[in-house]
């Protein structure tokens, strides 16, 4: 299986997803000759020609105004956003249109669209370019909210995306991009939405997280293996809806249940995680539910933003705790 | 002043006009030639009755509305010739993005009385038409279905399909975004789309000079590169024509138009609204000179096309209709409960199952 990165890995499930589907359409600004800001949409253009890989105006709202609309009428849109701090203007059409078109007209018109932006800070961005409010978009009914964490899993949960006949933000962890690389077989197999992944096993701890965060996640596993404490990483994978059955599980089978998330964390999806092991979990506790996150600040710029991100150091400082507790 | 003549010498790259078309004056009488499909009587009679039919429709809305038997109702009274005229010049194929005051438009593209009311009444299926099914549901949060309609033309250009996607919004909307983000997409690409602002002077409370400085709604079209056009918005011909040339010439290649009608809203914004809070009983006794549906029929009796006892007859099977189709919404029980799960995903997600369990009380059971 070729070595890629995750943009390339993004990439070969789009020009696979194109292939596969003529109703797939890829849309957003600079998504065509150019290739996008991050080139996860290079070459598509001229495998499928402009008027199925189009550069749209400079407008987002547009962007997901014309998904609605194209998946509505039959087509498989596939809208990119370019950072998330842009994605603000497509709320409106995620909240009001894309994720109730299907339930305010009973199943006569649906919206299969998918939503892709980037997620997170890290690469020493701009500023409104660091954001990650993927809570905020789990708490739209009726919209699924998906971040893969790997080369392998951006080109299956992209796949799987593209193919589920319901809208979908699909958030892409910016810093892994070109950093994350791996083995990925183009053989058009998706993976499961709706799906946590289970990416080690462990006894002693349960630690959940997705998207970037998971870097740092699995590197505190390692550190902590060393220390004898075996650790469970749990990729979220999707959090609208998310797998409880899968946290749930491993919690009851580790006692200890530790949250890892780059978002803010007041209000952040680790809370809904730690309110569904408090109300089906509790008796299974050793120890609080804990989480490291983000703080409640305004994501820093470059020179600050590495305080800002869950550390290696305090994923493991925290879980250290946890085994201590009581 | 030497600048002033400095700038006489800069050369205009580029000019545009608006038109405006009017056919009836508010008497009914003719103004000038009239288009070819107003030899054809027979619909001249239909958009009458459709108009007819839309208002006393409207009227037992309202009724329903008081006495507690619908929820809140956005009345057409005055610009009824605007949705009607619209619909008219559609084909079936063709897919129309309505806003929460074009009950016309759907009514003559085939949605059901019962459905209108049921949606009005707080229940979703009234949006599961049974009629155009690749029609959208009224538009609520303003002017944000245009990049819907600019979508699905862009649809049937891809699909090389000859079918026009019809958007209908109120002078607020051209206020938003959405609706400049749309128009401008659309002249890009040359979509087969037709955009049609309803221009009824008041958006809620806020008269159309607070909106805009602009003459005209028509020439923001100007800025997305096609042509708009000012239409008399109570003149149900003027409308049919005006549509009918733009739909065309979207199925045509010929890309995007966009027309302004110009009409008044003579009801509230909604059931919820009291006019009276902002604009006089003469402004309004005025406009009622202008109205759509007097105008017509003035035309209709002229030309010896409509009689007093046609009137007392369309006044008896539009009732009869409306009435039949109040008992049956009435007689429309609720969803149960936990239906309102059942679309939410093509497939409730295993996360929810619990949820609409609890909902139904099954799990009690």
């Amino acid at each position: 299986m070729p070595e890629m990165t995750l943009v390339e890995a993004l990439n070969l499930a789009l020009a696979r997803a194109m292939e596969d589907d003529p109703s797939v359409v890829v849309l957003g600004e600079d998504v065509g000759l150019n290739g996008g800001v991050f080139r996860a949409t290079v070459g598509l253009e001229k495998r499928f020609g402009s008027e199925r890989v189009l550069d749209t105006p400079l407008a987002e709202l547009l962007i997901s105004g014309l998904c609605v609309g194209m998946a509505a009428q039959g087509l498989k849109p596939v809208g990119e956003i370019q950072f998330m701090g842009f994605v603000y203007p497509c709320l409106d059409q995620l909240v009001n249109h894309a994720s109730r078109m299907r339930n305010r007209t009973q199943g006569r018109l649906t919206c299969p669209m998918v939503l892709r932006t980037p997620h997170g800070a890290g690469i020493r961005a701009p500023e409104h370019h660091s954001e990650s409010t993927e809570a905020m978009l789990a708490h739209i009914p009726g919209l699924r909210v998906v971040m893969p964490s790997s080369p392998e899993s951006a080109y299956g949960l992209l796949l799987a995306a593209i193919r589920d006949p319901d809208p979908v933000v699909f958030l892409e962890p910016t810093r892994l991009y070109r950093a994350a690389k791996g083995e990925v077989e183009d053989n058009g197999e998706a993976l499961p939405l709706d799906h946590a992944f289970v990416l080690r096993d462990g006894r002693d701890i349960t630690m959940i997280s997705w998207g970037a965060a998971l870097k740092e996640t699995a590197a505190a596993a390692d550190a902590l293996s060393a220390e004898g404490v075996l650790a469970e990483v749990v990729d979220l994978a999707t959090l609208k809806p998310y797998d409880e059955e899968t946290v749930l599980s491993s919690v009851a089978k580790t006692g200890r249940c530790l949250i890892v998330h780059e978002a803010a964390r007041t209000g952040g999806f680790g809370a809904e995680i730690a309110a569904t092991v408090a109300e089906h979990g509790l008796t299974s506790l050793l120890a609080p539910v804990t989480r490291v996150t983000g703080y409640d600040t305004i994501v820093p710029m470059a020179r600050l933003e590495q305080h800002y991100m869950p550390s290696v150091d305090r994923i493991v400082t925290a879980a250290r705790k946890l085994c201590q507790f009581g | 002043m030497a600048s002033k003549r400095a700038n006489q010498e800069l050369p205009v790259i580029a000019r545009f006009d608006v038109r405006h078309r009017n056919y009836l004056a508010p008497d009914g009488s003719i103004n000038r030639p009239l288009p070819a499909f107003a030899s054809d009587a027979r619909l001249l009679v239909a958009l009458y009755r459709s108009m007819m039919l839309l208002r006393l429709f409207d009227r037992k809305a309202v009724a329903l509305q008081r006495t507690g038997r619908l929820g809140t109702y956005a009345v057409s009274l005055g610009q009824e010739a605007v949705s009607v005229g619209i619909a008219s010049a559609m084909q079936e194929e063709d897919v129309l993005l309505p806003s929460y005051r074009d009950n016309g438009a759907l009514i003559w593209r085939g949605v059901k009385l019962e459905e209108i009311l049921l949606f009005w009444g707080g229940d979703e299926r009234g949006n599961h038409f049974s009629g155009p099914v690749h029609d959208f549901p009224f538009c609520v949060p303003v002017g944000s279905q245009a990049p819907h309609a600019a979508g699905v033309a862009y649809a049937f250009k891809l699909r090389n399909e000859p079918r026009v996607a019809v958007c209908l919004f109120g002078d607020g909307a051209t206020s938003k975004g959405d609706v400049y983000e749309a128009m401008n997409f659309a002249g890009v690409h040359r979509l087969p789309v037709v955009f049609v602002a309803t221009n009824n002077q008041w958006a809620i409370s806020v008269p159309l000079r607070l909106q805009t400085a602009c003459e005209t709604l028509a020439q923001k079209a100007v800025a997305a590169g096609f042509t708009g056009e000012q239409v008399d918005g109570n003149d149900v011909l003027a409308m049919r024509a005006a549509a009918e040339e733009a739909i065309t010439a979207a199925r045509d290649g010929k890309g995007p138009r966009f027309i302004e009608a110009v009409t008044y809203r003579l009801g509230d914004h909604t059931t919820s609204d009291d006019a009276l809070r902002y604009r006089s009983t003469d402004e309004v006794q005025a406009r009622w000179k202008e109205e759509p549906i007097a105008r017509l029929r003035s035309y209709l009796v002229g030309q010896k096309l409509w009689s007093k006892a046609d009137e007392e007859q369309l006044a008896a099977e539009c009732n009869e209709r409306v009435e039949a189709a109040v008992e049956r919404y009435l007689a429309t029980a609720p969803r149960p409960p936990e239906t309102m799960f059942d679309h939410l995903y093509a497939n409730l997600p295993e996360a929810y199952a619990a949820q609409r369990h609890e909902l139904a009380g099954e799990r009690d059971a």
